[in-house]
């Protein structure tokens, strides 16, 4: 399946996406398959999420079967495929973090948001996503900010020291913040 | 005399291109560029594993075939080395277990594959690939032959110690019109995988998610529908892929295995025809690095239903008034004879299909001798190579009877045969094993009708049998023996797996009664007809058929290719796989 | 360094040697390239360029500089395995996938002084003969990945990076490249594959070694972020020099990163072994929290093997005697920690107060291990969830006593016989933990819970083996 710059597959992305893509693949001239993870991020910066039709846009924009892309897309955590939360929480699960007050804060969250704090048990690490489809919630493996736990990450934003008693206050925050751009539309 | 330096075990194994590895303490020598579980089982050991496969990359994840090694302490500088008696280094052993399938032989390796460290890796190995195995034995196509099974019963504890719950993964999963998925099963050797991306390039399989959770699977909305998918099957060491055409059908220990060829093309690919009660349960490739290496197409080895099938004729027919009736062999046989042979000069003539044998090529041949037969055709089947296997010419034994009755434009003799048969000088016809009604053979009902005597020799109860004057119940290749000749010029050998049904024979034994009444001796036995047909040959002379090699032998080059085992041949010399 | 003002509460210990944090924290310090330079940002690579490649490798190879990843590796040495008659394009990958739990150094790199790693690498590039670089960062520093392409664009336009730089006949082009949220993409072969676009599945070594078939089976050198770094300052200092930092055959600085039960966790950058564990704990970190005791210390990041801490050490002296040295004594380098039974890793000092249960602590550690194992060799794959599987049963209160024997038998059973290192680093925890802490979670379980659980694997363990006992079979 020889790379295709015109994908079959509709997909509706704005044409500065398309040409940010094709400056992406072009970067990789040794084998457009490495561009994969670059170009996933591109799509999940636009809808949030890898749609099934992503996945099939991404394979015939490189040349792959569109098992490879869902190869990549379903190993790492960092993609979704369903859609998120319009504020997306990721918890820090691991052991500094834990020791801190992770659990907790994933807790205090859930319950702000109604969200069945048991669907989270098991070994998957799943993501969760509010009725109103506010926010979403996820544990994350090591953030990288042990020294300052817990950590959280909401959207592309970290926090540290983010303990339970300050997960209505972060989340009032990004309501106003979400409040304000409204307005200024 | 002056006295020679000795020299080294090391240096008399370089001058020819080896190494000498120690195995469970004898020394062995090999060539350079081996990889060490194939070392080992030269040796006469065998490494268990399930991920290595000789054809396909080496990714080392089963971590099975891990045994001890051992290699020369390094030298601190300017030290000198000290020899043993024999000549080699002392080994140190390495700490860690060390995977044979990705390791090659180097010289003074020293290799132990039946130590407590051995040992204890395999039982890990095994305990861990159970721990989240379904136990459905019982139910599952794969008992019998599952690596599971073997390897538990040598390398295994006996007991468990999980008592987790196992984890979920789909079942029965429908992946592709042949081949069913259970991914519970699964070990996660990627044998499939690698086989679609490298040996098929249909790359349609992968995996997804990750860790205990891995799962393989086809892209949703794509199939496994590759028309050499099935190999996946062969190669798959567990029970997660299975073909839906085996299925349930029968338990692989009660099927008789006959080596043989494949008879749907002019590569003749090497077969393993597996059978019960005269019935063929499987058919599946055989290995042959000339040949197939280790393949074979879906096309070929689903196409036997039609021996056990509802048009198969298990006794002779003679026509009687607008119908056929029943009739004993040397009845039906004797009529034939008689037609042939009373044929005024010039009237009769010959359909020899190059889908039979050497042998059967033979006797047709005497037969058209001793009834004064010059009209011979065969029917050219022309189809696409497809770049694997599949050779453009369908037809299993072209080569065998250009050799037999001679180079000659084939299509323009069957031309010409119709041309004769239409303009009434031919009125007596034997066709062997093709059907004239077929668009490759292009007779028509028309043709037929102008014939004063036409009789078939087939297997199945076709359009021609329908307007013969007596019908030959037949043969279908796994009731034949005898030998064929490739596309590329090997002569390779059908062995004969299952008998004919009823009251059918072999088209052997067909043409033999036919030459006895006409008066001709009989060779005894296919092997005696290979020997006479050989005396005539020189390129076979010294060959019987016995004598013919599994894999069959090389007569002459014809120049055709077969492209995957030229790919699979640029793969070895690169170094990607073992081969 | 006089000069250099910190932000106030983020100021460095004084205790601290900031090389490579010199402008991490830094009061009127920015990303941009003119304050890089007016700080004399650069100058090491003019000085470099102005050198034959093999010097610089020789220079690094004098400094003693080793790998801040993990394992230690010397870095010069590392650069001199690409074969010498190579003819392929050679790649340069730094590893900015920062990901072992308790590690968090590469995050203030990265985010405060792009510049610095841009410069180590393109010195590197040079030395190793590389006219491409990758920098692989995690999919969760968004931020640090603007910042990177920010700062490289601006290289490229002041001709530090692209064609010709400063005039000469080097070349150098980096690229940015995102990961998405895996650990094994720490493994330098994973991080390869993961690269090229495929799941990021360690290769076998032999034969893949990166310096040979590395990225698209070209020779590859692969370092961390903070190695990189190093290079400059090796270059500024001169081989000699810098290696008369630290300690012998420990060469230089290092960024410890101090999380868990501390009064004042963070990122401290000392002279490798000039400062002792019980230093870095008490003076420096401010101690353990009010009325607790130090229990462990995991010394770096969570694959290190635990340590307790009221253990005493046998340590062999190069002299060959031995001497006896308490938990708080360790001196904080590469060779003692090995010494101890642990490592220094990647520099994360996790430290654990009496208030913590260990079955807990263990039973986070093999989520971690158990979620982040890529699953493509069998022992790593079944195993890290197996004993994740057990220790949840522990935390719950569903443990047995044989438990314990057989997560040691488990993790047994994967060290040493996995592709890669996550093996290792998924045995260990659980191996050090039972061997220094047994007492604790062997009394976390109970004999009782054998006949309770339900489960049917558990129900037919408890029939097969009552059925063979009583056949006196058992096998």
């Amino acid at each position: 399946m020889p790379p295709n710059p015109k994908p079959a597959t509709p997909l509706d992305l704005p044409d500065e996406l398309r040409q940010k893509i094709d400056a992406i693949v072009s970067r990789y001239p040794e084998s457009p398959r490495a561009a994969v993870l670059m170009v996933l991020h591109s799509l999940q910066g636009r809808f949030g999420y890898i749609s099934e039709d992503g996945i099939r846009w991404t394979a015939e924009r490189l040349g792959l079967e569109p098992v490879k892309v869902l190869e990549v897309v379903s190993f790492y955590p960092g993609f979704h495929q369903h859609p998120v939360g319009r504020l997306h929480f990721r918890v820090c699960r691991t052991l500094s973090c834990a020791m801190a007050g992770s659990i907790e804060l994933m807790e205090k969250l859930c319950e702000l948001k109604g969200i069945d704090i048991k669907a989270m048990h098991g070994h998957r690490n799943p993501v969760l996503v509010s009725d109103d489809g506010e926010v979403s919630v996820e544990y994350a493996e090591c953030l990288a900010a042990c020294g300052f736990a817990p950590v959280c990450m909401v959207n592309h934003d970290t926090h540290e020291h983010l303990t339970a008693d300050k997960a209505a206050d972060l989340l009032g925050q990004y309501r106003a913040k979400s409040g304000e751009t409204s307005a200024a539309h | 005399m002056p006295v020679e330096e000795a020299l080294l075990p090391k240096d008399l194994a370089a001058a020819e291109g080896m190494v000498n590895v120690q195995i469970n303490g004898v020394w062995h020598r090999f060539p350079k560029g081996t990889r060490l579980i194939e070392a080992i089982g030269k040796s006469g050991d065998e490494v268990p594993h399930y991920c290595y496969h000789p054809k396909l990359s080496s990714p080392g994840n089963c971590r099975m075939c891990m045994v001890e090694i051992g290699m020369p302490a390094r030298l601190a500088p300017g030290a000198e080395p000290t020899y043993d008696d024999e000549g080699y280094l002392p080994i140190q052993w390495m700490p860690r277990p060390a995977i044979s399938c990705a390791t090659m032989v180097s010289e003074n390796l020293g290799v132990r594959t039946k130590s407590t460290l051995v040992e204890e890796a395999r039982h890990g190995v095994m305990e861990f690939l159970l721990a989240n195995h379904p136990l459905d034995c019982p139910i599952c196509d794969q008992a019998g032959e599952c690596r599971l099974q073997e390897f538990a019963v040598g390398h295994g504890r006996g007991g468990s110690r999980f008592v987790e719950q196992k984890t979920k993964k789909p079942k029965n999963v429908d992946i592709g019109p042949r081949i069913r998925l259970d991914d519970e099963r699964c070990i996660m050797c990627s044998r499939c995988i690698r086989f679609m991306d490298e040996v098929a390039m249909d790359p349609v399989l992968g995996f997804s998610e990750r860790g205990g959770y891995t799962t393989l699977g086809v892209h949703p909305g794509r199939k496994l529908d590759h028309n050499y998918g099935l190999n996946t099957v062969d190669i798959c060491p567990v029970g997660a892929l299975t073909c839906n055409d085996f299925r349930f059908q029968m338990r692989v220990w009660f099927l008789k295995e006959t080596p043989s060829i494949d008879t749907n093309c002019g590569t003749g690919i090497n077969t393993v025809i597996w059978t019960r009660n005269d019935q063929v349960y499987r058919i599946t490739p055989r290995e042959n690095n000339d040949v197939n290496s280790c393949w074979m197409p879906d096309s070929h080895r689903l196409n036997f239903h039609y021996l056990h099938g509802q048009h198969r004729l298990t006794s002779s027919l003679v026509r009687d008034g607008d119908h056929h009736r029943s009739a004993p062999s040397h009845n039906a046989a004797g009529k034939v004879a008689s037609a042939l042979k009373s044929a005024p000069k010039g009237t009769a003539a010959l359909v020899v299909s190059s889908r039979l044998t050497n042998e059967e090529m033979f006797l047709a041949k005497r037969l058209a001798e001793k009834c004064g037969i010059s009209a011979i055709a065969t029917v050219p089947r022309e189809g696409e190579a497809d770049d694997y296997l599949v050779a453009a010419d369908r037809n299993p034994n072209t080569q065998g009877f250009l050799r037999i009755f001679g180079d000659q434009d084939r299509a323009a003799t069957l031309q010409s045969l119709r041309d004769d048969v239409r303009s009434g000088k031919i009125r007596t016809l034997l066709t062997l094993q093709e059907d004239l009604l077929a668009p490759e053979a292009g007779f028509t009902q028309d043709d037929l009708e102008k014939l004063d005597f036409l009789a078939s020799l087939h297997l199945l109860d076709n359009g021609t049998a329908a307007a013969a004057d007596v019908v030959l119940a037949g043969s279908g290749f796994p009731e034949n023996r005898g030998s064929m000749i490739n596309v590329t010029g090997r002569l390779q050998r059908l062995n004969r797996a299952i008998n004919p049904p009823g009251e059918a024979l072999t088209n052997w034994e067909w043409l033999a009664t036919l030459l006895r009444e006409t008066g001709a001796d009989v060779f005894d036995g296919e092997a005696a007809a290979f020997k006479a047909l050989a005396a005539s040959d020189e390129l076979w002379q010294d060959l019987t058929l016995a004598r013919i090699p599994d894999n069959g032998i090389q007569l002459y080059e014809t120049g055709i290719k077969i492209p995957l085992v030229e790919r699979e041949r640029e793969r070895i010399a690169r170094g990607e796989i073992n081969g | 360094m006089d000069s250099i003002r910190y932000i106030a509460g983020k100021e460095p210990h004084p205790r601290e040697r900031r090389m490579i944090f010199r402008n991490v924290d830094r009061e009127g310090w920015d990303t941009r390239f003119a304050t890089y330079v007016a700080d004399g940002g650069y100058l090491e690579l003019r000085k470099a360029l102005a050198m034959k490649p093999a010097e610089v490798t020789a220079e690094v190879r004098t400094s003693g500089l080793r790998g801040r990843g993990g394992a230690g590796f010397p870095t010069g040495v590392k650069w001199t395995f690409i074969p010498p008659d190579n003819t392929k394009p050679v790649y340069l990958i730094c590893n900015a996938d920062e990901s072992e739990p308790g590690t968090f150094k590469d995050r203030y790199i990265l985010h405060q002084d792009p510049h610095q790693l841009l410069e180590g690498m393109a010195i590197a590039a040079y030395a190793v003969g590389a006219r491409k670089a990758f920098i692989y960062i995690r999919e969760e520093f968004p931020d640090a990945a603007r910042i990177l392409e920010e700062a490289i664009d601006e290289a490229v336009r002041e001709n530090i990076l692209g064609e010709n730089i400063l005039g000469t006949e080097f070349s150098l082009e980096i690229i940015v490249h995102r990961g998405a949220g895996a650990y094994i993409c720490g493994e330098e072969t994973g991080l390869i594959e993961s690269l090229e676009g495929k799941r990021p599945y360690p290769r076998i070594k032999p034969p893949y070694f990166p310096a040979a078939l590395g990225l698209w089976m070209c020779p590859t050198i692969v370092n961390n972020v903070e190695t990189l770094c190093h290079v400059k300052h090796v270059i500024a200092m001169g081989g000699s020099e810098y290696a008369a930092v630290g300690t012998r055959n420990n060469s230089g600085t290092r960024i410890l990163c101090v999380s868990g039960d501390v009064v004042k966790p963070g990122y401290y950058e000392i002279e490798v072994g000039r400062m002792t564990l019980g230093e870095l704990i008490d003076d420096v970190c401010g101690g353990m929290r009010p009325g607790r005791a130090l229990k462990a210390v995991i010394p770096g990041g969570s694959s290190s093997k635990v340590l307790r801490g009221d253990e005493t050490f046998t340590i062999r002296t190069p002299d060959g005697a031995s001497s006896g040295l308490a938990l708080r004594d360790i001196p904080l380098d590469f060779d003692t920690l090995a010494a101890c039974g642990s490592m220094a890793g990647s520099g994360g000092v996790i430290v654990i107060d009496d208030s913590r249960s260990i079955s807990w602590v263990l039973n986070n550690i093999n989520a971690f291990y158990a979620h982040e194992s890529c699953g493509q060799c069998t022992p790593c794959r079944e195993g890290a969830l197996w004993m994740r599987k057990i220790t949840d049963r522990v935390v719950e209160g569903r443990g047995t006593p044989t438990d314990i024997d057989t997560l040691l038998s488990i993790a047994g059973q994967i060290e040493g016989r996995t592709i890669c290192a996550f093996g290792e680093a998924c045995a260990w925890p659980t191996q050090s933990f039972i061997h220094k802490f047994r007492d604790e979670l062997t009394g976390a379980t109970s004999e009782d819970n054998a006949a309770k659980a339900s489960n049917p694997e558990a129900v037919a363990q408890r029939r097969y083996l009552a059925e063979a006992a009583a056949a006196g079979s058992a096998r």
